[in-house]
């Protein structure tokens, strides 16, 4: 299965859901928020989303601003 | 209330100074210019994790400090994408609070009325606290105030330009017509007179970043702007006396010596 996370492809092995891949890349534990396909997927869905060929997923954390 | 303190959105906030967390020299720079100068709230972004803990490293320099965190949408062009970063946002700081940043030009930055309206309302359907980055347009005030934003942040003048006040006769007019909005001057602040001169029109506040963690001491450069803002609410509460053309002896001409009746 390919998918897009943070701008870069990634080919993984299907099926997945969202905590899969979270879990995968070293996220779990981490101060983050996640959106696929442009739409926010609130921390108590990640095990709930399935994803599909071709998911575009952000994964983001606090960072500067002003 | 003391004149530094200000409530927004529910919440008592120890001072009228907003602070930016971005273009600091380092991460203790950065600490160092909050806890001099302890500003009312700080702004936070989100962007990409690397899985290598970067976001959390960022915010334990913050989460000490117990200051309201005013999570920006900053680098969105889209309704779509500026929904997207407050839900995440909400989610990440535990906080409906959002600085609704829309941006309609790459050059100037400046945010785009329409979307930001267009945003706003849905933002505020969410339940979420809508802190509207936008341009110092009477009408756009208008729209958003009704939509229900109690807080409206009109530009001083671009991001990160250090023009300060472009436009004072709009600002002054914001807040004439908008006595009970929470109003901050967000953006273009170089100095710390541009950020007195918004605390003296009767601005409850002043939102800025460039200025101090651009500045040689940044530092020093936080604790003149919060000093700054101080004297400029001061000012404003106090009664500033209105210009005139002709000069006004301050001290009294009664019994000054030297005076005889026939010098007229």
């Amino acid at each position: 299965m390919k998918i897009t996370l943070n701008g870069k492809a990634l080919n993984l092995e299907a099926p997945l859901n969202l905590y899969d891949v979270i879990e995968q890349q070293g996220y779990v534990e981490m101060l983050i928020a996640v959106a696929r396909n442009g739409e926010f997927v609130p921390k108590t869905n990640y095990k709930d989303t399935d994803l599909q060929d071709g998911d575009d997923l952000e994964i983001v954390s606090p960072q500067q601003g002003g | 209330m003391m004149n530094t303190e200000i409530e927004i959105a529910g919440q008592k906030l120890a001072s009228r100074l907003f602070l930016g967390t971005a273009g600091y020299p380092s991460p203790d720079i950065l600490a160092q210019a909050i806890k001099a100068s302890n500003p009312g709230l700080i702004t936070v972004s989100l962007r990409r994790e690397n899985a290598a803990g970067k976001g959390q490293k960022f915010w334990d320099i913050l989460k000490d400090f117990n200051i309201p965190i005013l999570p920006n949408t900053a680098g969105c062009y889209s309704a779509k994408e500026a929904i997207t970063t407050a839900e995440m946002a909400r989610e990440v700081f535990g906080t409906n609070w959002i600085k609704l940043e829309v941006i309609g030009d790459d050059y100037t930055l400046q945010p785009n009325p329409f979307t930001l309206l267009e945003t706003a309302k849905e933002l505020i359907k969410r339940d979420f606290e809508v802190f509207p980055y936008m341009t110092d347009d009477a009408i756009l005030a208008d729209e958003l105030t009704k939509e229900g934003c109690s807080i409206l942040m009109p530009w001083g003048a671009p991001i990160g330009s250090g023009r300060g006040l472009n436009n004072p006769y709009a600002l002054k007019t914001l807040r004439e017509r908008y006595p009970n909005s929470k109003l901050v001057v967000d953006a273009g602040i170089g100095a710390p007179s541009h950020a007195a001169a918004a605390m003296e029109m009767g601005y409850d506040a002043v939102l800025l970043n460039t200025a101090v963690s651009k500045a040689s001491d940044p530092i020093l450069m936080a604790q003149a702007f919060s000093a700054a803002i101080h004297a400029g609410r001061s000012a404003y509460l106090a009664g500033i006396i209105k210009p005139q053309e002709q000069a006004s002896a301050s001290t009294p001409l009664i019994d000054r010596p030297f005076w005889h009746q026939n010098q007229g």
